[in-house]
C-alpha cells in the first residue's frame, strides 16, 4: 500500500522522542502490525531502511510483531480469530465476517542509546 | 496559516503540501546527521550493546568508559533503555483529522470520503448529486494525482470546489484536507464531499475526519471486487452500485456484487445507481439528507 508513507510517520514519531529524551541512537525499533492492516512487510523493511537514513534511527533494527485478526461472524455472533481476512468462521463456517481488531500499525517500543 | 502545523498556506492546486514536508525534513535531517556517525560505527561491527567491550579489546587494551554507544559512562547506568512508545504510526495524521472533524462540527457540515477505483463515476456522480441537491449548501474537494480537471467539472455546476494535486501521492491525509477546506469558506449545514484519489488500497487507512466512507463500484468492474479489495469497502458504510443502466449489456449478476459486499461488511448499505439515467438517485439523495439532519440533530442535543 504506502510503505512509505508509513516509514514517515514513524521518523516523525521518532524524532519527536528524541527531542523529548535525548536519544542520541535508536538501535532497534519494535512495530505491532496486525494481520488485516494492509502492510506488506518486506515493502515496510525496504522503506524503513531508506526513510531513516539521516535520522537517529538510521541503520537500527526494525522488529514486526504480528497482531492476530479478529472477526466478529455475523451468522454464530461469536468472535473469531482468521488467519485470512476472507477465511469463513472456523466456529460455523459462514461466511460473514466483520473485522473488530488488526488493523493495528503501531509503534511499540524503540531501543535506545 | 495551518492553524496545525503553522506553515504557509500556498497554493492547494498544486505545491502546499509538497512545501510543506520539505521543510519538516531539512529539520531533522540535520539533527539526525551529527549523532549519525557513531552509531554507523557501532552497528557496522556488531549488533548488540554487549560487543561493546570486545571493540575496545580489538582495537586496544585501554579501558575506555567514554566508548560506549552513547559516548558517556554513568555508573550504575545502562546506556541502552527502552522507550514505551505505544503510539499509532498513523498518529499525525489522525491529529489533523481530528481537528477537521471538529471544524465540521463547529460548522454542522456532514463530510463524505468518496472512494473508489478510477473510473467508477465518481465525479459524474457527483455532478449530477450537487445538480439534484438544487440549493442545499455544498462544497468540494477533488483528489488527483494531476490535473485540475475534476475541480473544473465540479465548478462548472456552480459549486465551490478545490482541487488537491497529491503528486506521486496515492491518497488524500488529514493534512492536505486540512488545507483545502480553509480554502473554501465552508458554511453553516454544509455537505462536504471529498472525492478521494481514484485508488481502493490506500485512501482505506487515512482519516480525513469525515463522517463516512462511500465506496463507489461500478457494475463493470466485476462483481468480485469487493473481495478483491475487502479493506475499503469493510471501511465504508454505503456502497453505491454505479452504472446500473450499463447492466443488461454486460453480463452482470447484480445480487452477486451486493452478495460479495454482504460478504466482506456485513453491515454495509447498498444503493444502486445511474448518474446518467438518475435511476436511485432519490434513495443517494435521502440517505444524504438524513445523514446531515442526523448529524445537526446529535450535535443540537449535545
Amino acid at each position: 500500500m504506502h510503505e512509505m508513507s508509513l516509514c514517515e510517520g514513524i521518523r516523525q514519531v521518532i524524532e519527536a522522542q528524541a527531542d523529548q529524551h535525548a536519544i542520541q541512537a535508536v538501535k532497534r525499533v519494535r512495530l505491532e502490525i496486525g494481520k488485516f492492516s494492509g502492510v506488506e512487510k518486506p515493502a515496510l523493511e525496504f522503506a524503513f531502511e531508506v526513510v531513516m537514513r539521516g535520522s537517529v534511527a538510521e541503520g537500527a533494527v526494525l522488529e514486526m510483531i504480528d497482531l492476530p485478526g479478529k472477526a466478529m461472524c455475523y451468522d454464530c455472533m461469536h468472535e473469531v480469530e482468521i488467519d485470512n481476512r476472507l477465511d469463513p468462521c472456523p466456529d460455523c463456517g459462514g461466511g460473514k465476517l466483520m473485522p473488530v481488531s488488526g488493523d493495528e500499525m503501531k509503534i511499540k517500543d524503540l531501543e535506545v542509546v | 496559516m495551518c492553524t496545525v502545523c503553522g506553515c504557509g498556506t500556498g497554493s492547494v492546486e498544486g505545491q502546499s503540501h509538497s512545501h510543506d514536508h520539505s521543510h519538516g525534513h531539512d529539520h531533522s535531517h540535520e539533527h539526525g546527521h551529527d549523532h549519525g556517525h557513531s552509531h554507523d560505527h557501532s552497528h557496522g561491527h556488531h549488533h548488540h550493546h554487549d560487543h561493546d567491550h570486545s571493540h575496545d579489546h580489538g582495537h586496544s587494551h585501554d579501558i575506555h568508559f567514554g566508548k560506549g554507544p552513547a559516548g558517556v559512562e554513568v555508573p550504575g547506568m545502562t546506556q541502552e533503555r527502552l522507550i514505551e512508545i505505544e503510539t499509532d504510526i498513523l498518529a499525525k495524521n489522525d491529529r489533523y483529522a481530528d481537528v477537521n472533524r471538529a471544524t465540521l462540527r463547529g460548522l454542522n457540515t456532514f463530510a463524505i470520503n468518496l472512494v473508489s477505483s478510477p473510473g467508477s463515476g465518481k465525479t459524474t456522480l457527483l455532478c449530477k448529486t450537487i445538480e439534484m441537491l438544487g440549493d442545499q449548501p455544498l462544497a468540494v474537494i477533488e483528489g488527483d494525482q494531476q490535473t485540475a480537471n475534476d475541480a473544473e467539472r465540479i465548478r462548472a455546476t456552480g459549486a465551490p470546489a478545490v482541487q488537491v494535486n497529491t503528486g506521486k501521492g496515492c491518497h488524500l491525509d488529514g493534512h492536505m484536507v486540512g488545507h483545502a477546506m480553509e480554502h473554501l469558506n465552508l458554511v453553516e449545514g454544509s455537505m462536504l464531499f471529498i472525492e478521494n484519489v481514484g485508488n481502493l488500497v490506500c485512501p482505506a487507512g487515512f482519516d480525513l475526519g469525515e463522517d463516512c466512507k462511500v465506496a463507489i463500484l461500478s457494475v463493470t468492474e466485476g462483481e468480485d471486487k469487493p473481495l478483491k479489495y475487502p479493506d475499503m469497502f469493510t471501511a465504508s458504510r454505503i456502497a453505491l452500485l454505479n452504472k446500473v443502466d450499463l447492466a443488461p449489456h454486460c453480463d452482470v449478476d447484480l445480487d452477486l456484487y451486493e452478495k460479495n459486499l454482504r460478504r466482506v461488511n456485513p453491515g454495509i448499505e447498498i444503493i444502486r445507481v445511474s448518474a446518467r439515467t438518475g435511476e436511485g438517485m432519490d434513495n443517494w439523495l435521502n440517505w444524504l439528507k438524513g445523514s446531515l439532519q442526523r448529524k445537526r440533530g446529535t450535535l443540537a442535543a449535545e
